[in-house]
């Protein structure tokens, strides 16, 4: 079994309001699973439904194969969006209470935590109330405590709002080293530039809907579009453009270079191939920059969205 | 899974216990209580002690003497001043008032002409003093006029009581409903104020778990509902630690402090109070003890078992009913300032049940009012506990009602569990709402 999640048709509906509509996912073990949407697209409703606190209408969910149980809650580390600890509650017996509420008997509690205290340099943190705390720090009690009991599956839900750029990086090294021992990751977000370093699968959700999952680069690899970046130098530049725009459709591009050439974003229709493009501009010129232009997330992520509202 | 449920108790009353203002108020309310009662009792005592004097200008010949001095009363005779001398002094005397009985052929005629004036218009208490002087003196004079011996009139003039008993023959004291009631009573606020205090800790309790945004990190850990029911018995265990407290320290700062006054009062005692007075004291405390006897004994016939089974019984019950509403309630909103809209519904039972229990069930505690209010479960854990000191069976509340009561409030309790609990789950993980009861009734339906 090599999924370590398989989400089967979930529908699940708040009244009149349908937050899931017949959602499947397929979370491969070992990965780091970004499941994307705007605000209000369902991402929590699905992460609530994994995490057991509300139940699908419909549909399936297998964790490890089996459907979803009381005893999984403890395989399971979540770090929700909406997140915060008791202010007036010290550190350390906090920590202490939020893990044995994941099973683990006090004894091991307190070896972990020293080694996660250790490992993020907050040891004299202990007796410390939270409101006594920098915002800084709570986040990191916040995610040793959603890791502490070392779960299977990690779903973190927009780990990074509200953290600053030191934890955020922080954080980022921590979830892959989590991944690299094994750790199956969900990371929930709207926010494109970590995805890009971090996930190796994607899924898209919109409007209760899922448009769009798979393997990070298989989704780019459909998503390109035989665009490419040149840059030629040349002594005439306006006539070149000129000729150029002829053959393909050009749009003008921009990047950093240290001559004054032309710069241009060429669209090769399909039964082109980019030799034969390159070919012919060796012909024209200098070549100073030759580049597949690859859709980002954020490309992908806003055709999608915009693609769907428009049906 | 369940045992977690020991985790979250433990928190939670650990939670309210080393919370600062909790131990404040712990230590603090004994001696604000034990403190106003001293005040209390020192004003009265005060107040008491402020003898007013009554100036008495009579002309005729039916008040020579009638006027007696009393605790809270003293007289002093103006015979003989003109009426309006009389008045000048007595005003300058600061007196109380002055009672003028003028002359008069008979009782009738003078009766009629008494005036009482005075600066201010006078305590009920006082006015009623001297009416109780003049009506006997009327009755008195009317008595001997038909020429009926006096012998014959100190015999009219004792008191006459019903005897009562219940069909059985055994012999029932009066006013002993009433002093059970006040017993039933006290158990019924006692309830009333648990619900109100703790309920409102549970409340806030679940507040804050929202405001903090903890709520979502412990529900991916534990049911919802094991965290409400956590909540609340660890409230209440904390609560239950505030009263034992409470009741220790008041007994003993109250043994205290009448230790203390005791003390004060025997000081005073041989000086001020008359060898007269104190062998009438006496005699009378002998009465007191005479009367007093069966009353206590009755009091011991009260099963205190079987009553305090039934208070633990209907303060768990009604406790955790309460309690889960307010959960709910706190479920609902996002800070305690929303809380109002429906906080209402949950006082009104409670006051309704104090208020008809002491006007309806002292009075009559099987009356038809009171028997619908201790079987309505909101209102039953107070007022059926004001009823039951009366015994069960005959002469008391009936088997069948006790019964009733018990098993309506089982099935409301399971029913408001469940509902709070549906609204507590859906609640706590919305934010920045304000729902209002639509909104709320709507999550019932939510899977």
């Amino acid at each position: 079994m090599s999924n370590l999640l398989e989400v089967n048709d979930v529908s699940k509906k708040y009244g009149s309001y349908t937050a899931l509509d017949n959602v499947s996912l397929q979370i491969p073990k070992g990965s780091i699973f970004g499941l994307l949407g705007p605000n209000g697209a369902g991402k929590t409703s699905l992460i609530r439904i994994i995490n057991q606190i509300t139940y699908p209408d419909r549909g399936t969910v297998l964790f490890d194969g089996k459907p979803l149980n009381p005893e999984h809650i403890a395989r399971i580390g979540y770090l929700p969006e909406e997140r915060g600890l008791y202010k007036s509650m010290k550190v350390g017996e906090q920590a202490l209470y939020l893990a044995r509420l994941k099973g683990l008997s006090s004894g091991e509690a307190r070896e972990r935590l020293r080694y996660w205290f250790d490992r993020l340099e907050i040891g004299d943190w202990w007796n410390k109330k939270i409101q006594e705390l920098s915002k800084g720090m709570a986040q990191k009690i916040q995610f040793v405590v959603t890791v502490l009991h070392r779960p299977s599956l990690l779903i973190f839900d927009e780990p990074f709002s509200g953290f600053d750029p030191i934890n955020a990086n922080l954080i980022k090294d921590e979830i892959l080293h989590l991944r690299d021992q094994g750790a199956t990751v969900i990371f929930s977000t709207h926010r494109m530039e970590s995805v890009e370093e971090l996930c190796d699968d994607i899924a898209l959700i919109n409007k209760s809907k899922k448009l769009l999952e798979g393997r990070l680069v298989d989704i780019k690899k459909q998503y390109r579009s035989n665009t490419f970046e040149v840059g030629l130098d040349v002594p005439d530049r306006t006539a070149i453009r000129a000729e150029i725009a002829q053959k393909f459709r050009v749009a003008d591009a921009s990047f950093k270079s240290l001559s004054d050439e032309v710069k241009l974003r060429i669209h090769l229709p399909d039964d082109h191939a980019p030799n034969d493009l390159l070919a012919y501009l060796v012909n024209l010129g200098v070549v100073t920059h030759f580049v597949e232009v690859i859709p980002s997330v954020n490309d992908i992520f806003i055709r999608t969205v915009k693609d769907s509202d428009d049906e | 899974m369940m045992n977690k449920l020991p985790l979250i108790i433990k928190r939670e009353y650990l939670a309210k216990v080393r919370n600062r203002s909790f131990i404040v108020m712990t230590i603090l309310s004994p001696l604000l209580f034990v403190g106003m009662a001293a005040l209390v009792f020192f004003l009265t005592k005060a107040n008491n002690d402020d003898v007013k004097v009554i100036a008495v200008l009579n002309e005729g010949q039916f008040f020579e003497d009638s006027f007696r001095n009393t605790a809270a009363l003293s007289y002093v005779s103006f015979e003989g001043m003109p009426l309006e001398i009389a008045k000048d002094s007595a005003r300058h005397e600061a007196y109380y008032g002055l009672l003028y009985i003028p002359d008069g052929a008979d009782i009738e005629q003078v009766t009629g002409n008494v005036e009482f004036f005075c600066r201010e218009s006078p305590g009920i208490g006082i006015l009623s003093a001297m009416e109780g002087v003049i009506s006997n003196k009327i009755r008195e004079v009317k008595l001997r006029d038909f020429g009926v011996p006096d012998q014959v009139m100190r015999e009219l003039g004792s008191g006459y009581r019903i005897n009562v008993e219940n069909f059985s023959g055994e012999k029932k004291l009066r006013g002993i409903n009433e002093i059970k009631a006040i017993i039933g009573g006290a158990f019924g606020y006692l309830i009333m104020m648990f619900i109100i205090i703790y309920g409102a800790f549970v409340m806030r309790s679940v507040i804050e778990e929202k405001t903090s945004r903890i709520i979502e990190v412990i529900i991916s850990s534990v049911k919802p509902f094991q965290l409400m029911l956590g909540k609340i018995i660890g409230t209440s265990l904390a609560g239950i630690t505030q009263f034992l407290i409470w009741t220790v320290s008041a007994g003993v700062l109250g043994m205290i402090l009448a230790g203390v006054l005791g003390i004060s009062t025997d000081e005073l005692g041989p000086h001020t109070v008359s060898p007269e007075a104190a062998e009438a004291v006496n005699g009378m405390s002998d009465g007191i003890r005479e009367n007093l006897q069966p009353y206590i004994a009755e009091l011991l016939k009260i099963s205190w078992g079987w009553l305090l089974f039934s208070f633990i019984v209907y303060f768990v019950l009604g406790y955790l009913i309460y309690s889960s509403i307010y959960a709910a309630i706190g479920a609902a909103v996002d800070n305690e300032t929303d809380t109002q809209q429906f906080m209402f519904p949950v006082i009104t039972p409670l006051m309704l049940a104090i208020y008809v229990g002491f006007f309806s069930v002292f009075n009559n505690p099987h009356g038809p009012i009171a028997v619908a209010f201790s079987l309505f479960p909101l209102t039953s854990p107070i007022v059926m506990l004001m009823r039951l000191p009366g015994g069960i069976g005959e002469g008391g509340v009936p088997v069948w009602q006790f019964i009733t009561s018990v098993v309506l409030l089982v099935a409301t309790f399971l029913f408001i569990v469940w509902i709070a609990a549906r609204i507590y789950r859906v609640g706590i993980l919305m934010y920045g709402k304000k729902p209002g009861y639509k909104e709320i009734y709507r999550w019932l339906r939510y899977s």
